[in-house]
């Protein structure tokens, strides 16, 4: 977020429940957080008050529970178990579909959605996971058109964090809790006794344009020093924390580590770390065929390296046990990410804790092998 | 399989069991009809009388084997049958009556029949590969009716059914369901079930109840322990693994380790 008080613009809630109706208007699909089912999750919304109003959440180790705030903040909370890769990179999809016509064959590709997404309270490890999977499906000579067509044109509104979960180390893994890069528009909640307020700066020139249009006056540099406050202390309250600047050594130092063995005995095999992970991008590709064989048709959805069928090569799986399946996990995330993509594959988010029924913590696992381990 | 000058013939066949599985193919109405144009249906008592003999394409076997008499009528079926594929928890692990398996049977005909000696059954109930080569087993009670047309398809044109064998956590995650363990705290059984069903319970906030049977490689000790931090005692983790697939190896063993 730029410091320069000059750009940060305050914002009312009028104001942006202005900003969503003309998003609205602009035939975006906003989606944002919202209270279902006793979560928080990512769901289309279409005003200011499907937001969760005055809601927190309390994050652990497989356990997650809505709690209220004494305020009306509405994004006073951590992430929940939705990440944007549901709408980016959608969970089943429909490659194409061919149908036989006598000698003739008709193929239909994907259909692209029509319109863009607009999201509000994108976090900053978001913003860093979206730029990741940007990099997986977008870079280099095969992007994947799938992807593009649901990441071109989409409006990133950031949440600067006010409030660090119990599973975020965001700190540690440098992707946040400030939004600084990725975003149209960055906002930080302020709840003071000049009332309810958002500070907002631009990042591109549509969310310029949209700032533009949204009522607002310039911020104080008192309040800009509150906002920076906010997010200071967010940073220095991570529920997590994990020492992240040699980690591909580390754990490719370690490929025999007793801890492997450990956590397989704890590990599920469930699946469910991948799925809520932001950056998981992995898919199984299917066939399926009508009774006639007149029709078939090719969709993916998302896979997961903890199943066995993921790596079925010729005559087998080559990763029958849980331990090879969880080091794969990790190493990958933690370490080989580095290689294939410049970067790390964690961004700190905490969902793989929270959501694991049985509370396994990557941080955890690290610290048992940086303590033990060949360092 | 399928040859050029016929339709491929299918039988669907009973054995112990609630006919539950076979409903699921009538409850295939809008495709029953394409089911039934693709194919010639040579035997299916739910649905048509007349048996047919001969041999088959592909047989559906129902139901597990609790009798003598079912235990060789499943090695003529065999016999008769290119491709043998067992459908739902009775004949993939035994099903619910497998729980005599954990009793003595003579109790049980006793209790429930005026003259237990006409009854002529064996002391188990057991899943039908355990006693003939099976092609393809598709779980569940009941089996999920676009699974088995995905099965009946896939046969009918060579390939490999697109039928996952892991967890039900990740059909909750596809669907964006809530984690009802994680953020309700109600037990449940996703983590260690084979999916099949589109977690259908946790998807009106029900734990599961593992009619699908154990995932692929399923880790019910550490499960376990959740479970017992959520509140269940010894007798509720003995009791939770004893139904319809109380037989199935994974779900028999964790059982036992827990006294009722």
């Amino acid at each position: 977020m730029p410091t320069d008080a000059d750009q940060l613009l305050a914002v009312t809630l009028d104001g942006l429940s202005g900003l969503i109706a003309a998003l609205i208007r602009r035939g975006y699909r906003v989606a944002g957080p919202t209270v279902r089912d006793g979560i928080i999750g990512y769901d289309e919304i279409a005003s200011l008050e499907d937001l969760p109003r005055g809601w927190s959440d309390e994050q652990r180790g497989g356990h997650y529970r809505l709690v209220r705030r004494d305020d009306e903040a509405l994004f006073g909370y951590a992430v929940g178990p939705h990440s944007w890769k549901r709408y980016l990179h959608p969970p089943l999809l429909q490659l194409w579909r061919a149908r036989r016509n006598g000698d003739a064959t008709a193929l239909e590709s994907d259909p692209r959605p029509r319109e863009r997404f607009a999201f509000i309270g994108v976090r900053s490890c978001e913003l860093h996971a979206i730029a990741i999977q940007d990099e997986v499906f977008l870079r280099g000579r095969h992007a994947d058109p799938h992807y593009r067509a649901r990441r071109d044109g989409a409006v990133l509104i950031a949440v600067n964090c006010a409030v660090a979960g119990g599973t975020c180390f965001c700190a540690s893994m440098k992707t946040g809790p400030r939004a600084t890069a990725g975003f149209d528009i960055a906002l930080t909640e302020l709840i003071t006794d000049e009332g309810h307020l958002f500070l907002a700066a631009s990042g591109t020139d549509i969310g310029r344009e949209l700032l533009a249009q949204t009522p607002h006056r310039n911020a104080t540099p008192e309040q800009a020093a509150t906002a920076e406050k906010i997010v200071d202390r967010t940073a220095q309250r991570m529920g997590r924390q994990m020492r992240s600047d040699d980690l591909h050594d580390l754990l490719l130092r370690n490929l025999d580590h007793p801890r492997w063995s450990e956590v397989a005995d704890r590990c599920l095999s469930c699946g469910n770390c991948t799925m809520v992970c932001p950056t998981c991008f992995c898919t199984a590709v299917e066939d399926s065929s009508d009774l006639t064989g007149a029709e078939v048709s090719r969709s993916r959805r998302w896979d997961s390296c903890f199943s066995v069928d993921f790596s079925y090569l010729h005559g087998g799986s080559v990763r029958q046990s849980v331990r090879s399946r969880y080091r794969q996990w990790m190493t990958h995330k933690l370490a080989t990410w580095h290689d294939q993509f410049g970067s790390s594959g964690c961004v700190g988010c905490g969902r793989c804790i929270t959501w694991c029924p049985v509370g396994i913590d990557i941080t955890e696992e690290v610290r048992a092998i940086r303590e033990s381990g060949h360092s | 399989m399928t040859a050029p000058h016929r339709r491929p013939r299918l039988a669907v066949w009973k054995f112990a069991s609630c006919d539950g599985c076979q409903l699921s193919l009538l409850d295939c109405e809008d495709e029953l009809l394409a089911v039934a144009g693709a194919i010639d249906i040579a035997y299916f008592p739910e649905a048509t009388r007349g048996a047919v003999s001969g041999h088959y394409d592909l047989s559906l076997v129902e139901g597990s084997i609790t009798t003598a008499h079912d235990a060789e009528r499943i090695r003529q079926v065999r016999g008769r049958s290119a491709r043998l594929v067992t459908i739902g928890a009775c004949a993939t692990s035994g099903g619910i009556q497998a729980l005599r398996n954990f009793a003595d049977i003579r109790d049980f005909t006793a209790a429930v029949y005026a003259r237990p000696d006409y009854i002529s059954t064996l002391a188990t109930s057991t899943p039908i590969a355990g006693h003939v080569a099976v092609d393809f087993e598709l779980r569940g009670c009941p089996v999920n009716k676009r699974q088995l047309l995905e099965v009946i398809c896939a046969f009918l044109a060579g390939r490999r059914p697109a039928v996952a064998a892991h967890s039900v956590c990740m059909e909750c995650k596809l669907k964006g369901n809530l984690c009802v363990m994680v953020a309700h705290g109600t037990a449940c059984l996703g983590p260690v079930t084979h999916a099949g069903c589109g977690a259908l319970c946790p998807a009106y906030h029900r734990g599961c109840y593992g009619c699908y049977g154990p995932q692929e490689t399923p880790n019910t000790a550490s499960l376990g322990g959740s479970l017992r931090a959520l509140g269940m005692d010894e007798r509720a983790l003995h009791r939770i693994y004893r139904t319809f697939n109380a037989n199935a190896e994974a779900f028999r063993c964790e059982s036992d380790r827990h006294a009722d």
